[in-house]
């Protein structure tokens, strides 16, 4: 992924947020603050709250209590869509719209908003690192790497400051994970992002955070650096987490020996 | 008939067809549509409108257009015709649009309506650009099963007078013309079929987006019907003669309806009306003329149990509704369609049977045979008790059976209508009522209130009272039902016999 405009990541409080679902799940009085331009990764297993928590960011979940802050203004406060509408947003389904081509893909956040998008599909599929030919396509033609490529290239299509991604390499191989994963994180130090990522991979966790907070049964358990997380810091879930990549590596190194 | 005759009936009642069923078409999916989108988001309102949508399908057509008749005439609308049958059958349109709408919202991937969220689309934005394309194939799917059963459907607006080409088919299955029942029933799945591909047509243009595709259908749709009624002037004050389903009420219709043509009126027929509803158009001036019977006025409309002589419940019939309902009975035709006991001739002469009377001993060893509701009926019981007739056995019959019952020995009394025309085909005899059990069928020419105002069509129906004598019905009917003759042949022979006949 090559060169764009940089944006200035926006600071993002997280304040006494609880979300609770009758059937169970959510987040409780989670609180922390997230400073412009970082790369924070929430980390858990399945129900630990933390796709709830991203989207009471970008008000998808409406919380109970608390309160959320994307610079100096309340999300709550205004209407939902103009408040997404600044705020990228990418998910492990993609999401792309199946009946429309890949430029009208892209160009979507500026149509509703009202905005000429003319000029801006091409640069944003360099962004992303697609041919330009592909503007024309339907996204079922395109592999699912280059999907979650197009869906990159919306998400960031009206220059957020804010990046919020739920597994968004979930459904992707091995391979194909790893260079989007490294292309989106050289983006996010080119553009000056605020960057807040779900993933239950620990590993990727720590190759691609300045910040890993780790979430059990709706509450956070570990806020660390990647390094000081595998200095043995954070506590006993988090450590069972950085357990596994540890011993694969260990393994792997066994290996060949 | 030939296939000739049966086309030339087929413009009108087609456009008047196509006009029908695109309304209610129409109607449904106004109301289905947005009906469907909320149902979508508020899964228990969906329970709850699918539901009452599946119920209405479950009600058969023909008794929803019925109940839609005393509906539309409490809230004092136009209760027959054009407005019941769209009612009716826009309720009809509503589920598969309504269900098909649900599915396809339901079925659209979610991580498609995640990100339509999540990168800032109003809840209208939303709709017509995300969710309105990608379930409009499952919608179309449920407009194109609509429109099939709407087309359908649409022939049973025949029953409350609205025209249909479901007037050819139920004039054609009542007189056994199965030309005219092909015809009608063709030309109705023709245009199913023609509609159901015009759609698919459609559906197949907003997909690969090439409008031309559509717009052809459309123009279709509007102008044939359009074009088609240009085509046949339009007429302004009407003179609308009444049938109820059956070859007499045919060939009376055609009778008068001659007669008011040949005097420079315009008329139209409606024809298969219900007994129920026939006599509430006639008062609301949705019907201006038809032939009634007033044993059924005198049971039906007055509720009356008792049987006065015939010429007494006549004149109590022809106060009643003048009083109650402002509808002139001109006077008795001349002739009866009472319920009355019939044997063959050569059975009859050997036991010397001619009235019900006669009937009381040989009636242990007989058998009666009766039409499916006679033996159910107050008459039958009348009769039973009045005469001490007590039959070996009773058998129900559908009528056309019942008929060769007697004559194969099966049964060797059956019910009849006096004025069948196969009492005088078959040589039967019709037992006589000596004691006037049998309430009075008297044929009566009744005008409704509007009509009964223009002296002129008064004094031009006015020399049919007393000039049909049973014979001659009986023999116009039998042209109709045994040698499959039209109703207006028949007609036009039995206005001679009438001429001729001072």
């Amino acid at each position: 992924m090559n060169e764009g405009k940089t944006n200035h990541g926006p600071r993002v409080q997280i304040s006494g947020v609880t979300k609770r679902y009758a059937s169970g799940g959510g987040v409780t009085d989670i609180t922390f603050d997230i400073s412009g331009g970082t790369f924070v990764v929430l980390v858990g297993a399945s129900g630990s709250g933390k796709s709830t928590l991203v989207k009471t960011i970008n008000r998808l979940v409406t919380p109970d209590a608390g309160d959320v802050s994307i610079g100096h203004r309340k999300v709550g406060d205004g209407e939902p869509h103009i408040l997404r509408r600044d705020i990228g947003y990418v998910i492990q389904g993609i999401g792309l719209f199946p009946h429309l081509s890949v430029a009208a893909n892209i160009a979507m956040p500026m149509r509703i908003a009202g905005e000429d998008a003319a000029k801006r599909v091409e640069e944003l599929l360099d962004l992303v690192d697609l041919p330009r030919e592909f503007a024309l396509r339907l996204p079922e033609t395109l592999s699912g790497g280059q999907r979650q490529r197009v869906g990159f290239a919306r998400a960031l299509a009206r220059a957020p400051g804010l990046m919020l991604m739920d597994e968004p390499f979930g459904a992707l191989d091995p391979v194909t994970r790893d260079v989007l994963g490294r292309s989106y994180r050289a983006l996010h130090d080119r553009l000056g992002l605020t960057s807040i990522m779900v993933t239950h991979d620990m590993a990727e966790a720590l190759l691609l955070a300045d910040r890993v907070v780790v979430l059990s049964e709706g509450r956070v358990v570990a806020d660390e650096t990647p390094v000081s997380l595998l200095g043995g810091a954070g506590g006993d879930v988090a450590q069972a987490l950085v357990a596994i990549p540890r011993e694969q590596a260990k393994r792997l190194g066994a290996l060949v020996k | 008939m030939t296939w000739a005759d049966a086309f030339d009936r087929v413009p009108v009642l087609l456009a008047s067809h196509i006009i029908l069923a695109a309304a209610a078409m129409a109607l449904g999916a106004v109301i289905a549509l947005p009906v469907g989108v909320f149902a979508a988001r508020h899964p228990k309102f969906g329970r709850v409108a699918l539901g009452f949508a599946s119920i209405i399908q479950t009600i058969p057509s023909l008794a929803l257009l019925a109940l839609f008749y005393p509906l539309l005439l409490a809230l004092s609308f136009q209760a027959l015709g054009f407005l019941p049958s769209l009612l009716a059958l826009a309720l009809y349109a509503l589920l598969p649009i309504l269900r098909n709408t649900v599915i396809g919202l339901n079925g659209i991937d979610p991580a498609v309506i995640e990100a339509a969220d999540g990168i800032g689309m109003t809840r209208w934005q939303k709709l017509h650009i995300v969710e309105a394309p990608l379930a409009l194939p499952a919608i179309m799917g449920g407009v194109r099963t609509a429109a099939v059963w709407t087309i359908g459907a649409a022939t049973l607006s025949t029953t409350v007078g609205q025209p249909s080409l479901g007037d050819i088919i139920f004039s054609g299955l009542q007189t056994q013309n199965w030309v005219l029942v092909l015809t009608g029933c063709l030309t109705a799945a023709a245009l199913a079929l023609v509609v159901d591909g015009l759609l698919a047509m459609v559906t197949n243009g907003i997909e690969t987006r090439r409008r031309w595709l559509w717009v052809i259908p459309l123009m279709a749709a509007v102008l044939l019907p359009v074009a088609i009624l240009f085509g046949q002037s339009k007429e302004p004050r009407t003179i609308t003669i009444g049938a109820k389903s059956f070859s007499e009420q045919y060939i009376l219709a055609r009778v008068i309806g001659a007669r008011l043509k040949a005097a420079g009126y315009r008329i139209q027929y409606k024809e298969n009306l219900g007994s129920a509803v026939i006599f509430s158009a006639l008062s609301s001036n949705d019907v201006d003329v038809y032939v009634d019977y007033s044993g059924t006025l005198w049971a039906n409309e007055m509720k009356r149990t008792d049987v006065p002589p015939r010429a007494a419940m006549n004149a109590a019939v022809a106060d009643w509704t003048r009083a109650q309902r402002k509808v002139t009975t001109l006077g008795a035709l001349g002739f009866e369609n009472a319920y009355a006991l019939a044997m063959r001739g050569d059975v009859a002469r050997k036991y010397g049977i001619t009235s019900l009377e006669n009937l009381r001993l040989p009636a242990y060893e007989m058998t009666l045979g009766g039409d499916l509701e006679f033996l159910d009926r107050p008459e039958w019981a009348s009769i039973r008790k009045g005469y001490e007739l007590n039959f070996a056995k009773t058998r129900a019959f559908s009528p056309t059976f019942m008929y060769e019952a007697l004559k194969s020995g099966d049964a060797d009394v059956i019910s009849a209508f006096s004025s069948d025309g196969r009492i005088a085909a078959d040589g039967l005899v019709v037992l006589s009522d000596p004691k006037g059990i049998i309430p009075g069928y008297d044929a009566l020419l009744l005008i409704g209130p509007k009509a009964s105002g223009d002296g002129r069509l008064v004094a031009l129906l006015r020399p049919l009272i007393g000039t049909v004598r049973v014979e001659d019905m009986r023999r116009a009917n039998l042209m109709v039902d045994g040698q499959k003759m039209s109703p207006e042949d028949a007609a036009k022979w039995l206005d001679s016999a009438i001429l001729k006949r001072p």
